[in-house]
């Protein structure tokens, strides 16, 4: 079960603050949802590899042939945005960095 | 004497370009014609939320320019298109559906973009969509919910509602979308239009806005299984720019619009089939089978044994990898900033306060506990292994069979609001997409018949990895075989 407390800790690990009646109802809807994922628990995984990616399953049974592992493109340097395009969506620059509050506290 | 005016309702990918090249139109007065239509019905139904009138005319009067010179026009010439809204363009707003990008400009375009545009296609506007696609009912859109074009109290399904409404709607003639769980089938069969997700790997994600990353699939949306091939022959094939697309050769799709399926081994799985299925939905998709049957394939029984630990193995990856991809969104580089914060910490948790809305703050929470310190092996290393168990599940299938039927979802369109108080019941109205997004295999939905009340249903064809030929094959043929037939 998820306590006030997790949804407190949890919301700080993610950034969030939270108003006091979101934390409430993100209590309820965790603890029914995880209570629904505690059906994972039904089965034995201790033999099974665990899956990240789709590619590590490409042509594991069927005769898909070879060659469908993802492969990567040279590493040549390629022509990248300018730094005005990059700065033009930030909410805060000096023109030549994003700005931000203050990072340490006195 | 100029033939009479095209009517826009009844154009698909070839007849749009035919009636170009042809000269019984312009595509600058295809543009005309389209954005006259959605001034005048889609404030009703709400799919679009950007509109970019000045590129589609700059790329409407490129195609009029290529066909006045009398040059063989590109495969999608003059084809009106629609964008999921989580799709980057560049220079046009690109808000995924939520608050916090609600005015980001994107400076690049998704390789889907690009190369829709290169095949000549024309982007009339960015649709609307569930907040980062997190949704089966575009109730979570950060801006207004679509409603279905066939009735208007009812949801288009989601994330890609936008999407399915405007090609259901005739406010396009096709349309991106992107599908983790199922949301470019599911809304594709509650709007009555055809939905095809990819292979994950066939189709690049450079520029599709990221909710999670091992899931994300575009994909298309037409109003026939022939357009919706004929988009995917646009948009598919390896991309430098994202290292997940395979290189893997791509077929020329339009050959198998139309071979027959004589042969084809078509797995049902009892799985889909339990007691607790809409009848009509049943019906409907048994149907389909018939008809497949009729025309030659094999029906043949099979299991996939772990289909009941879908949902909870795909509500745990996906807000795992969501948790991480949507830690970007702090109020630094773009996006909102919540104004007058004190420290660096303070303006994180403002932003992303006042920027998400319900559901995406769910699904943040949920990833981040589900990853956090001593759960992790618990729940995301577990849902993992799971997912393997998934994947096996189809591999063992489709050594037996060529591709598998089952419904899209288990039940006809829902009434807005009726899903919205209960995350849960939200989450099963995705029961039987999520299998193929967590496996990563091809599928696509198509309209088989409607409810009494007159609402479309929609039946799912899966198939093998990269195998999207034979899905749209069968396809196709069940497409033809059920058109104007009643349910018994």
């Amino acid at each position: 079960m998820v306590s006030e407390n997790d949804v407190a800790y949890v919301a700080d690990l993610a950034h969030l603050e939270l108003t006091a009646e979101e934390r409430a109802r993100m209590l309820k809807d965790l603890n029914s949802i995880l209570g629904y994922i505690d059906r994972l628990n039904q089965l034995d995984t201790s033999h099974v590899e665990p899956m990240a990616q789709v590619a590590s399953r490409y042509g594991e049974r069927q005769d898909e042939g070879a060659g469908f592992a993802p492969s990567l493109r040279a590493d040549e340097p390629l022509p990248c945005m300018s730094r005005e395009q990059a700065l033009r969506n930030a909410p805060a620059t000096d023109g030549t960095f994003f700005k931000v509050p203050k990072v340490i506290e006195r | 004497m100029k033939p009479d005016p095209v009517n826009i309702n009844l154009l698909t990918v070839d007849t749009t370009r035919t009636a170009v090249l042809e000269r019984e139109t312009t595509a600058t007065e295809l543009v005309d014609a389209f954005y006259g239509k959605i001034e005048a019905e889609d404030p009703a139904i709400g799919a679009y939320l950007t509109l970019c009138k000045e590129r589609a005319y700059r790329q409407a009067a490129h195609i009029d320019a290529l066909a006045d010179k009398g040059d063989d026009l590109p495969p999608l010439a003059g084809v009106p298109v629609a964008i999921k809204d989580v799709f980057t363009t560049r220079d046009v707003r690109t808000t995924a559906g939520s608050k916090i990008l609600a005015d980001f400009v994107a400076p690049y375009d998704a390789t889907v973009v690009t190369r829709l545009e290169n095949a000549g296609a024309i982007i009339l506007g960015k649709t609307n969509c569930d907040e980062f696609a997190m949704g089966s009912s575009n109730e979570n859109s950060g801006f207004y919910p679509v409603r279905n074009p066939r009735d208007h109290s009812r949801v288009p399904g989601g994330s890609s509602g936008g999407s399915a409404a405007a090609v259901a709607a005739g406010t396009a003639v096709a349309a991106l979308g992107s599908d983790t769980g199922g949301s470019i089938r599911q809304p594709a069969a509650f709007c009555g239009v055809v939905g095809l997700m990819p292979t994950y790997g066939r189709v690049s994600r450079y520029g599709l806005i990221a909710f999670a990353s091992s899931l994300d699939h575009p994909g298309p949306f037409g109003k026939s299984v022939r357009d919706a091939a004929l988009i995917l022959q646009a948009i598919a094939g390896r991309d430098p720019l994202d290292s997940t697309t395979a290189d893997v050769p791509v077929p020329n799709y339009r050959q198998y619009i139309g071979q027959p399926v004589t042969g084809i081994k078509v797995g049902v799985p009892r799985e889909y089939f339990d007691e607790g299925l809409d009848p009509e939905v049943r019906a409907a998709v048994e149907l389909g089978i018939q008809e497949l049957k009729t025309a030659g394939a094999e029906i043949v029984p099979i299991s996939l044994p772990h289909t009941a630990y879908a949902i909870p193995t795909y509500y745990v990856v996906a807000t795992a990898e969501a948790s991480s991809n949507l830690a970007r969104y702090d109020g630094v580089r773009y996006g909102l900033r919540s104004p007058d914060s004190k420290t660096l910490g303070e303006m994180y948790r403002r932003t992303r306060d006042a920027g998400f809305g319900a559901e995406v703050k769910r699904r943040i929470m949920l990833g981040t506990y589900v990853l956090s310190a001593g759960y992790y092996d618990a729940y995301y290393l577990k849902a993992q292994r799971v997912r393997t168990l998934l994947a096996r599940d189809f591999e063992e299938a489709f050594t037996k069979v060529d591709v598998i039927v089952t419904p899209t979802a288990p039940t006809p369109a829902f009434k807005l609001g009726e899903k919205v108080d209960d995350p849960l019941a939200m989450y099963l109205a995705d029961i039987f997409t999520v299998t193929a997004d967590l496996a990563g295999i091809p599928g696509i939905s198509i309209p088989s018949g409607q409810s009494k009340e007159g609402l479309p249903i929609g039946m799912q064809i899966l198939g093998r990895h990269f195998d999207e030929a034979t899905v749209l094959r069968a396809a196709h043929v069940a497409e033809h075989a059920l058109a104007g037939k009643a349910l018994p």
